[in-house]
């Protein structure tokens, strides 16, 4: 390594990094003004839990996170296994655009456009109207993340299984299935996060009772900087950071298998 | 090539359907409505817009409801400068930013391959966490930090380099450092899965040669990993065209971008079927990059992480 890339090492990453370390470092600063540094101290983390519309925001974005995650767990599986597996099928182009398509759309469209099918066809905006749009922007992500991982699986295993007269269920619950399971995590864990932190989509499609994390925060967040945001932020990413920790790991551990 | 067994194929076709199913209701048919709807006029009325099918009519009512059908709000969107200002807006912020996120990237993905192959799983995580952590979180930590008295201009200051502080947020400067902040990610790891692919012999023969460092990096490294340049531009691109919460906090009053237009014209104009209009204007827009990235992207899919 020589002096240019470290150098760029120190800078890429010092810029990726700086602002969160800032944000950090303010939300255990004893006073309320940003720039001044009134000692440490942690009670805006003590605020935030007496914030009560915070909390029922945090709980609502928990459960939709958890229904949208395990959804586009088992969709983005079935389809990385077509995508992967199926080898050429009718209509593979529109089934491809469909699982990719959502991944690159600009956030705003896939909210205005599922908010005005609910409308349409009536429906009450809610948690369930979170959770579809959730998992429906998500399972693209969960597809990329298991169909990396079948692209690198013997499909001897499968084969043999099949020949031995396996039907192809018990070959995807007895061969294919454990051997996906830690990518199966990964992407969930990812998928989990995503819906986490989705504010434009979850800003179209909630209803009056149903405000996410993010919106709550983001509503906040125009009125200028705060400390108990700070605080909020620095909960959000060390519980994100934990996250990807884990998914990293699962999926360092493939390429060792 | 074995022939696969009727069971096999009926079992493909269930596995294909429900994920089939579920992206045609809840991606493809709403942006049908969509298109529906950006044809319609606003009414004061729920749903705000009209027509409205009316289902007891029949076939007249059908026909009726198809008439009723135009293209003012297109004709608003072509005539109005604020949504012209708004597409270059979009165009303008995107554009610039992705030339400097190609310039950043390509210093970092080339950094991160050349690191010890030990260090490099590690390395390439740490780019991935922000990535990872709250979008909006990340945008909202540059306010504290760009603000004019924020800690910018506080060190600025410290260090006798300013007398007065410099005004940033709020700025044009400020959405694309946001921009270049938020989707350097993007950029970087498609760069590194290209340059960590290069066969290292290729850089040693040129070096051999009596190449320099810099002339390998320009004459032989640079041209291959272009594959990796072309999908990180694409990754990068075509979600900041409709970008909204970047231009929201970030810029002022007079950042103009197409994802904000729509958002306010919804969200506090009440105009359905305009915002459809410029919806379906932005899939007009990113739509030629989508399919002019279409191959390179899936250099992207498989470094990600």
């Amino acid at each position: 390594m020589t002096w240019v890339t470290r150098t760029a090492l120190v800078l890429g990453l010092g810029f990726l990094y700086a602002p969160i370390l800032v944000l950090i470092a303010y939300s255990f600063n004893a006073s309320s003004l940003v720039t001044v540094w009134g000692g440490f101290s942690t009670k805006w983390y003590g605020a935030l839990l007496a914030d009560a519309p915070l909390m029922a925001a945090a709980w609502v974005s928990l459960r939709v996170a958890l229904l949208a995650s395990l959804i586009a767990t088992i969709l983005g599986t079935l389809a990385a296994l077509a995508l992967e597996r199926h080898g050429r099928f009718r209509g593979r182009a529109l089934f491809t655009g469909l699982i990719f398509g959502p991944m690159v759309m600009p956030e705003v469209m896939i909210g205005l456009s599922l908010l005005l099918m609910f409308i349409g066809i009536g429906v009450d905006r809610g948690i369930a109207t979170l959770v579809i749009a959730h998992a429906t922007f998500c399972t693209g992500f969960v597809a990329v993340v298991v169909a990396a991982r079948l692209r690198g699986l013997d499909r001897g295993l499968e084969e043999a299984a099949a020949d031995l007269g396996a039907g192809p269920l018990r070959v995807f619950l007895t061969i294919t299935l454990p051997l996906l399971a830690p990518a199966v995590l990964a992407g969930a864990l990812l998928a989990f996060t995503l819906s986490l932190d989705d504010l434009v989509i979850a800003s179209f499609v909630s209803g009056p009772g149903s405000t996410t994390l993010p919106m709550r925060l983001y509503g906040q967040v125009r009125l200028g900087v705060n400390p108990e945001i700070n605080a909020a932020s620095t909960l959000l990413v060390v519980l994100v950071s934990v996250f990807v920790l884990l998914a990293s790991s699962l999926t360092v551990r493939r390429s060792r298998a | 090539m074995r022939v696969k067994a009727p069971g096999k194929r009926l079992f493909d076709r269930l596995v294909r359907l429900p994920p089939f199913l579920w992206l045609a209701a809840f991606f493809l048919l709403p942006f049908a409505i969509t298109l529906k709807i950006s044809l319609s006029e606003p009414a004061t009325a729920i749903p705000p817009y009209l027509p409205v099918v009316d289902w007891q009519g029949g076939l007249d009512g059908w026909s009726s409801f198809l008439e009723a059908l135009n293209l003012d709000n297109y004709a608003t969107l072509a005539t109005d400068t604020l949504y012209r200002d708004a597409a270059l807006g979009s165009l303008g912020y995107a554009l610039a930013a992705s030339l400097i996120l190609v310039a950043l990237g390509t210093a970092l993905g080339y950094a991160l391959a050349m690191a010890p192959s030990r260090w490099q799983p590690l390395l390439v995580a740490l780019v991935v966490v922000p990535f990872w952590t709250s979008f909006l979180i990340r945008v909202y930590a540059w306010i504290a930090i760009l603000k004019p008295e924020g800690l910018l201009n506080l060190i600025l200051r410290r260090l006798g380099l300013i007398s007065q502080p410099l005004i940033i947020l709020n700025t044009d400067a400020a959405v694309i450092i946001g921009l270049v902040y938020a989707y350097l990610p993007f950029m970087v790891l498609p760069l590194y899965a290209v340059m960590n692919r290069l066969d290292p012999a290729l850089r040693e023969a040129a070096a051999d040669l009596g190449a320099s460092p810099a002339r390998v990096f320009w004459t032989v490294t640079l041209p291959l990993s272009l594959p990796g340049i072309a999908a990180g531009a694409g990754l990068c691109f075509i979600p900041m065209v409709g970008e909204f919460v970047i231009p929201d906090l970030l810029g002022g009053s007079e950042t103009l971008m197409l994802g904000r237009v729509l958002w306010s014209e919804f969200f506090s104009n009440r105009d359905w079927p305009l915002a459809s209009a410029v919806a379906v204007l932005i899939l007009v827009i990113i739509i030629g990059p989508v399919v002019l990235f279409r191959d390179s992207l899936r250099v992207g899919e498989e470094g990600g992480p």
